[in-house]
C-alpha cells in the first residue's frame, strides 16, 4: 500500500516514537510512506480556538499540497491532525464559498479530491487480508484499546466506526495476540490540548481513564494520539497525584504494540521514551513470552 | 433582573450573527442538557454547555455579556461529545468556537483564560514562524506569557533526555506562503497575550 | 340554451382579500349562457344557499356554477342545495377559487383575471352537463376488522352488538395485542389483564364474530360495500379442532430458551407454544423458525406426546376469502428498537430494559410474577432510574414526535417499583412531563409527592457498568445544568412507539395513505378522524399515531360507529362518474368493436361483455359494458378505446376540450 503521509509537527517532537514505531513496522506491513513535501502544521487546537478561517486555512495548505504531489489518499496518523484535516475537507466540501475564500487565503486551488484516512482505518485495511506469518511475538497482554475523542466524532463527519463503543483497533489488538478489556473509557476526552495549559483538568479526566483501566485488569492503554498519549504517559505522574494511586499503567502507540508482536527490537520502536516503563507483570505460566519485552526496565523508576 | 432593553444601536442578537457566521441556530436547543451530562469539564466550567446556550436564546445583551465573558468557551476541548450525542444535531464545537472569536473581538474574555490564551497565541507564534511548531520555543514562549516559569521544570528534563524535545525548529521552505495565510486570517500580528 | 347561474363567494376574506369580487361577477354575466351572476360573502351560510335556491326558481337556471372553496369542502353542500330546488344535483359545478387562486397568489389583478378564467372554464362545461342519477350498490353488511389488539376487540366487538357479521384478524398467535402484556393501567392502576381478558373471551364467543388468529391478510379487491378479501391462515402446525389446549406439547417440547416474544424476551418459551396462559384461542402454535424437526428433520416430541393427536407438521397455509362491506385497521405500534442508542448500552448491559419490559417485569402474570427483579442477576434493585424520550424527539438518533404514552406509563413504572420496593429509590430523568388527560396531572403528581418519586429535569448522556452498578450520568438544568451521576441497580428506557415494520405494505394493500413515519393517514384529522380517503376503510388506535388506551377505545368505538352507520341501509348510493359504453339504435346498436382492450385495462376488473342479440336469439355483436357497482371512474379505458365508444359521465371528453379552449 503507498499513501502520502502527514506526519504532523508532534511526530517530528515530542511524540517521535509514534512516526519511528510507524516507520519501523511499515516494511514489514507492505507499507510506503510518501511525505507530503513542504507540509505545514494543521493549527491544531490553539488556530480554532483563536480564528476559524485560519482554522481551515492551514490544513487547506496542506490537502492542497498534497493534491499537487498527486496524491489520492494521505495517512494522518497524529488522531488531532486527522480531526482537524478531516473537518477541513468536510467544511469547504459543504460550502463552495468558503472553499474559494479559503483558496484565495492559501494562494493555492484546493479541490478536495485527497482523502484523508486515520492510522486505524489503514491498520484495519492491512490487516485484513492478515498477518498470520508475521506475528513472531505476540503481545499477549490484556489491552485498554483507548480511542479517544477524534478518531470517532463527530460521527457524521468522520464516519468510521461506531461512535460510542468502536471495535477497529480491539480486532487489531487481538490480531496480535492481545486481548482487548471491555471498558468504560474508550471514547472519553483525557484533556486533549490542555496537557501544558491546564495540567489539573489533564490530570482529572487522565486519572479516570487510567483508574478504569487498571481496575478491569489492563496491562497497558494502547493509543493513536499523541495527545492522548502525552496526558496518559507524561502526566500520569500528575493523574497519580491527583487521583492519590500508583497506576504505573504503560500506555503504548498502536503502532509500538504492533511492533512488538513482530518481533522489532525495542529500541527501534522507542519504547524508552516513555516516562512510564513499559513494563509487563511477569506472568507465572507459560514459557516462551515470559522473557519478552517485559522487564527492560525495572517498575520502579517510574517514580524518579 | 433581566431585561430585553438593547440600549443604545448596539448592534444584533449575537444568535442571528451566530447563524449568519456559522449556520447555527441557537433556537433548536430544547434544553434538554444532555450536552452538560455528558460534557467532561462541565463540572469545571461556571455555566455548563447547555447554560451557555441558553444565554443565547432569549437575546437579552446582559445573557450574551455572560456567555462571551464566560471560563465554559475556553475550557471547551472540542471533543464533540455533546454533538455526537445532541438529539437536534446542535454543533455546539462550533458555536463555542464562534464565542470564543467574539470574545476575543471584544476584548472581553474570562480572567482565566489568560493561560489558555497565552498557550493558543504561543503555539500559533511559532506555527507562524517556521510554519511548523516548535515545541521547546512553545514552551519558553508560554512560560513567558502565562508567567508559570516553574511548571514541569521536573518533567521537561526527562521529556529531553528520552528525546522527546527537539532543541532545532523545523523550518518548512514556503514560509512566505505561511506569513500569507496568518495575515489574511488573523490580520496583522496578533498583540501579544 | 343554456342558463347558467354563477355565485361567487367571498369566503370572508380567504377570497375577496385577494380576488375583486365585482369584477368577477360583472365578467361572469358577460359569458354567453351566463344568465345570473351575484357575490355574498359566505355561499355556504343559510343566506348564501338561500340565494342559489331562489335564483333557481325564479330565473330558471340550468346549470349552477359556485366559484368558491375546493370541491372537497362543499359541494355535496350546492348539490343539495340544487336538488332541493329541483335542479339535478350534477348540474351544480364548482369553481375552485380558493385554493387554485386566492390562496396561491397576491392581490393582483392577474389573479382576478384568473378567478374569472376559472369561472369561464366551468361555466363551458357546465352547459354540456347532463342530468345523472345516483348508482345504487348493495352493501354486505361484514366488517372485516385487522388486529386483534384493544383496538380491534373494541371495535369488533361494537360492531357484533350492533347486529353485524364480523371478521376479526390477528397476526399473533392469539389476540389481546400490548394491552395484554401490560401490568397495571395509568391512571388508575387497574390490571391490564382484568379488565382485557374478559374482553378476548368475549370475542371468541360471540355469534356474530369469526376469529381468525395466527393469519394475515393477503389481498383486498372491490369497493366500500363490495370488499373482497383474501387472508392468509398460517399452518399453527396443529388441528384446532382436535386441540384441546392441554399444553403436554410445549411441557414436552426440547428447546426451552427461545425468548418469549409476549414477556418482551424477559422469560422463554418452547418451540411450540402458548403465549401466554389466557391466550385465546388457547391453542399452540408451532415456530417454524426455530422447531427442530423443521430445522433438521427429526424430534417430534410434541406428537408424541399430544393425546389428541392434534400435531400436523405438514399442514399447508389456507386462504380464505371472504367478502366485507367495511374494512377497520387497528394494526397498533411496535416498540422502537434501543439499539441506536449505543450511549445508553441498551443490548449490551442486561440491566438496561425497554418501558414494555419493564411491564413484564411488574407483570403478576410476568416471568418474575410481578416481583421486580434485574435481569443480570435477580436481585431487587436498590436504585431504578427512568428514562424518558429514549427515542422519542430525538431527530438525532430516534424520531422527531412525541410518543405521548411515555411520560405516564414512567410516571406508572416508578410507581409500581415505589410500591413493590418500598425502600427502593426511583429516578425519571425528563425533559417536559406531557400529562394531559383524565386524571393524568393529579397521577404524575401522586408519584411525585406521595410516592416519593425523584423527577429530575434534564436527559442523560451515557450509560456505562462499573462494579455491578450502571453509572448514568446526567445533568439538572434545574440546576443550573449541573452534571448527576446516579449509581444505578437497573435502567428503563421509556422508548418511542413506531409504526408497525409491515406498515407501508399493509397501507398499500387496503390502498390507504401512510405519513413520513408510515403511520397510517386519517382523511381529516379533526373533522374525520377514524375514516381514510378511501371509502368504506377505517382507522382505529396506534396504526395511525400514538395512543393510549382511553384513546384508542373511543377510536375503536368510533370507526365502529361508522361502521354501524355504513350498514344500516341496504344499499349504498354512489356518484355517477363512470364509463359508459356508446349504445344507439339499430343497426348499429354501439360503436363499440368489441376489440376488449378496455377490460384488459381496467383496474378494476369492470368491464363485462355484453352480447346483443337478434328477437330470435342470433347473436348480432358483443360489445363491452361497464359494470356501475365497480367501475371507480379513472378513465383508463376512456383514454384507451380506439373507437372512442367509452366515455366518462360527467367528465365527457366533449366537456373536458370545451373547458380547455375556454382558457
Amino acid at each position: 500500500m503507498k499513501l502520502g503521509y502527514f506526519p504532523g509537527c508532534s511526530l517530528q517532537g515530542s511524540a517521535g516514537e509514534f512516526d519511528e514505531s510507524l516507520q519501523a513496522i511499515a516494511p514489514a506491513l507492505g507499507l510506503e510512506l510518501i511525505e507530503i513535501p513542504d507540509w505545514s502544521c494543521c493549527g491544531a487546537s490553539a488556530a480554532h480556538n483563536l480564528n476559524r478561517l485560519l482554522a481551515l486555512a492551514l490544513p487547506a495548505r496542506t490537502l492542497a499540497l498534497a493534491e499537487r504531489a498527486g496524491f489520492r489518499e494521505v495517512l494522518v496518523p497524529c488522531s488531532a491532525c486527522y480531526s482537524r484535516l478531516i473537518l477541513t475537507r468536510h467544511e469547504l466540501e459543504q460550502d463552495e464559498g468558503l472553499r474559494r475564500q479559503v483558496s484565495e487565503i492559501i494562494g493555492m486551488e484546493y479541490q478536495g479530491t485527497v482523502r484523508v484516512l486515520n492510522i486505524l482505518e489503514v491498520m484495519g485495511q492491512i490487516f485484513q487480508d492478515g498477518l498470520k506469518g508475521k506475528i513472531t511475538k505476540p503481545f499477549e497482554h490484556p489491552v485498554a484499546c483507548y480511542y479517544g475523542c477524534l478518531l470517532v466524532r463527530p460521527p457524521k463527519v468522520v464516519q468510521f466506526d461506531r461512535p460510542e463503543d468502536p471495535r477497529t483497533m480491539d480486532e487489531l489488538m487481538k490480531k496480535i495476540g492481545a486481548e482487548p478489556i471491555d471498558w468504560a473509557f474508550k471514547v472519553e476526552c483525557c484533556g486533549a490540548g490542555f496537557s501544558i495549559s491546564r495540567t489539573d483538568l489533564v490530570a482529572k479526566l487522565s486519572s479516570k481513564i487510567l483508574a478504569d483501566a487498571q481496575r478491569r485488569g489492563a496491562e497497558a492503554i494502547i493509543v493513536a494520539c499523541p495527545m492522548c498519549h502525552a496526558n496518559l504517559d507524561m502526566r500520569q505522574e500528575k493523574a497519580e497525584k491527583w487521583a492519590g494511586k500508583k497506576y504505573s499503567m504503560p500506555v503504548l502507540y498502536l503502532t509500538q504494540a504492533i511492533g512488538l508482536a513482530l518481533g522489532l527490537p525495542e529500541k527501534k520502536l522507542a519504547l524508552h521514551q516513555h516516562l512510564v516503563p513499559v513494563s509487563f507483570p511477569v506472568k507465572a505460566k507459560p514459557a516462551a513470552k515470559a522473557k519478552a519485552e517485559t522487564a527492560s526496565q525495572p517498575a520502579g523508576q517510574s517514580e524518579e | 433582573m433581566l431585561s430585553q432593553a438593547r440600549p443604545g444601536s448596539k448592534g444584533r442578537p449575537l444568535a442571528d450573527r451566530l447563524r449568519e457566521f456559522t449556520g447555527e441556530s441557537a433556537a433548536k436547543c430544547y434544553q434538554c442538557g444532555k450536552c452538560s451530562a455528558g460534557c467532561p469539564l462541565a463540572a469545571e466550567m461556571d455555566f455548563p454547555p447547555s447554560q451557555i446556550l441558553r444565554m443565547l436564546q432569549l437575546g437579552f445583551p446582559t445573557l450574551e455579556a455572560k456567555a462571551i465573558a464566560s471560563l465554559s468557551i475556553w475550557l471547551c476541548l472540542t471533543c464533540e461529545t455533546c454533538l455526537a450525542r445532541c438529539p437536534q444535531e446542535v454543533d455546539l464545537p462550533k458555536i463555542m468556537e464562534f464565542l470564543r472569536e467574539e470574545s476575543l473581538r471584544e476584548k472581553k474574555f474570562h480572567p482565566q483564560a489568560k493561560e489558555i490564551i497565552a498557550f493558543h497565541r504561543a503555539f500559533l507564534d511559532s506555527v507562524q514562524a517556521a510554519g511548523r511548531l516548535y515545541e521547546i520555543g512553545l514552551i519558553a514562549d508560554y512560560k513567558a506569557r502565562s508567567r508559570h516559569l516553574f511548571q514541569d521544570v521536573l518533567v521537561a528534563p526527562k521529556l529531553f533526555w528520552r528525546g522527546k524535545l527537539k532543541l532545532f525548529p523545523h523550518l518548512i521552505k514556503d514560509r512566505s506562503n505561511i506569513s500569507r495565510i496568518f495575515s489574511k486570517t488573523l490580520g496583522k500580528k496578533e498583540p501579544s497575550g | 340554451m343554456s342558463r347558467i347561474g354563477v355565485f361567487l363567494c367571498h369566503c370572508g376574506e380567504n377570497i375577496a382579500g385577494t380576488v375583486d369580487p365585482g369584477k368577477v361577477v360583472e365578467a361572469a354575466n358577460r359569458i354567453p349562457g351566463v344568465v345570473h351572476s351575484i357575490d355574498y360573502k359566505y355561499m355556504c351560510s343559510d343566506p348564501g344557499q338561500s340565494l342559489i335556491r331562489e335564483a333557481i326558481k325564479e330565473k330558471g337556471l340550468t346549470g349552477v356554477i359556485v366559484a368558491a372553496c375546493s370541491p372537497r369542502m362543499h359541494e355535496p353542500t350546492f348539490r343539495r342545495v340544487c336538488a332541493e330546488s329541483g335542479l339535478n344535483a350534477f348540474l351544480c359545478e364548482m369553481a375552485n377559487v380558493r385554493e387554485h387562486c386566492s390562496w396561491v397568489h397576491e392581490k393582483s389583478e392577474l389573479t382576478t383575471a384568473k378567478a374569472i378564467d376559472l369561472v369561464r372554464i366551468m361555466v363551458e362545461k357546465a352547459k354540456r352537463n347532463r342530468p345523472l342519477f345516483p348508482i345504487k350498490v348493495p352493501v354486505t353488511k361484514t366488517a372485516l376488522v385487522l388486529g386483534g389488539g384493544i383496538a380491534g376487540i373494541q371495535a369488533s366487538l361494537d360492531i357484533a352488538n350492533a347486529g353485524h357479521k364480523v371478521i376479526l384478524v390477528e397476526r399473533d398467535p392469539s389476540i389481546g395485542g400490548h394491552m395484554a402484556q401490560l401490568s397495571e393501567t395509568f391512571p388508575t392502576l387497574d390490571c391490564s389483564q382484568c379488565i382485557l381478558t374478559p374482553r378476548m373471551v368475549e370475542v371468541a364467543q360471540h355469534p356474530n364474530i369469526t376469529l381468525h388468529t395466527y393469519s394475515e391478510l393477503e389481498s383486498v379487491d372491490g369497493f366500500i360495500g363490495n370488499f373482497k378479501v383474501k387472508i392468509r391462515k398460517k399452518a399453527r402446525g396443529i388441528d384446532e379442532k382436535l386441540c384441546t389446549g392441554c399444553g403436554v406439547c410445549a411441557q414436552k417440547c426440547p428447546l426451552k430458551k427461545i425468548p418469549s416474544e409476549f414477556n418482551a424476551a424477559m422469560g422463554m418459551r418452547t418451540a411450540i407454544y402458548t403465549p401466554f396462559p389466557q391466550a385465546v384461542p388457547n391453542k399452540p402454535v408451532i415456530d417454524k423458525k426455530r422447531c427442530t424437526y423443521y430445522l433438521k428433520g427429526k424430534c417430534k416430541a410434541c406428537e408424541k406426546a399430544c393425546p389428541a393427536e392434534a400435531i400436523r407438521f405438514d399442514q399447508p397455509d389456507e386462504i380464505i376469502e371472504v367478502e366485507t362491506g367495511a374494512i377497520v385497521c387497528t394494526t397498533g405500534f411496535e416498540v422502537l428498537s434501543t439499539e441506536f442508542f449505543p450511549e445508553y448500552g441498551y443490548g449490551k448491559y442486561k440491566d438496561v430494559i425497554n418501558g414494555l419490559q419493564f411491564e413484564r417485569l411488574a407483570s403478576a402474570s410476568g416471568p418474575t410474577l410481578g416481583a421486580i427483579r434485574r435481569p443480570s442477576d435477580g436481585k431487587e434493585p436498590e436504585t431504578v432510574v427512568f428514562i424518558a424520550c429514549a427515542g422519542s424527539r430525538d431527530p438525532a438518533k430516534g424520531i422527531e414526535y412525541c410518543s405521548k404514552i411515555c411520560c405516564m406509563y414512567t410516571a406508572k413504572h416508578a410507581m409500581l417499583y415505589k410500591h413493590k420496593v418500598h425502600q427502593g429509590t426511583p429516578y425519571v430523568f425528563y425533559m417536559d412531563i406531557r400529562a394531559g388527560g383524565k386524571m393524568y396531572e393529579e397521577f404524575v403528581r401522586r408519584a411525585i409527592e406521595e410516592d416519593g418519586v425523584k423527577y429530575i429535569r434534564g436527559r442523560v448522556s451515557r450509560i456505562y457498568e462499573q462494579d455491578g452498578k450502571l453509572i448514568v450520568k446526567g445533568a439538572d438544568t434545574l440546576l443550573g445544568a449541573q452534571p448527576v451521576e446516579i449509581e444505578a441497580d437497573l435502567v428503563v428506557l421509556a422508548t418511542a412507539m413506531v409504526a408497525n415494520s409491515g406498515a407501508e405494505e399493509l397501507a398499500k394493500k387496503i390502498h390507504v395513505s401512510y405519513d413520513s413515519y408510515h403511520f397510517l393517514a386519517e382523511a381529516h384529522p379533526k373533522l374525520r378522524p377514524v375514516e381514510t380517503n378511501t371509502a368504506g376503510i377505517f382507522l382505529a388506535g396506534a396504526c395511525q399515531a400514538p395512543r393510549d388506551i382511553p384513546e384508542t377505545v373511543a377510536q375503536a368505538s368510533g370507526a365502529a360507529s361508522k361502521v354501524a352507520a355504513l350498514f344500516s341501509a341496504d344499499e349504498l348510493s354512489r356518484e355517477p362518474v363512470i364509463a359508459v359504453v356508446h349504445r344507439t339504435a339499430p343497426p348499429i346498436f354501439s360503436i363499440c368493436e368489441g376489440c376488449f382492450m378496455c377490460e384488459q385495462a381496467c383496474p378494476f376488473q369492470a368491464i363485462e361483455r355484453e352480447e346483443i342479440k337478434t328477437r330470435d336469439g342470433k347473436l348480432i355483436k358483443v360489445v363491452a359494458k361497464v359494470n356501475p357497482g365497480v367501475c371507480q371512474g379513472c378513465g383508463t379505458c376512456v383514454a384507451l378505446c380506439r373507437a372512442k365508444a367509452l366515455d366518462l359521465q360527467g367528465f365527457s371528453n366533449e366537456q373536458v376540450y370545451a373547458e380547455v379552449m375556454a382558457v
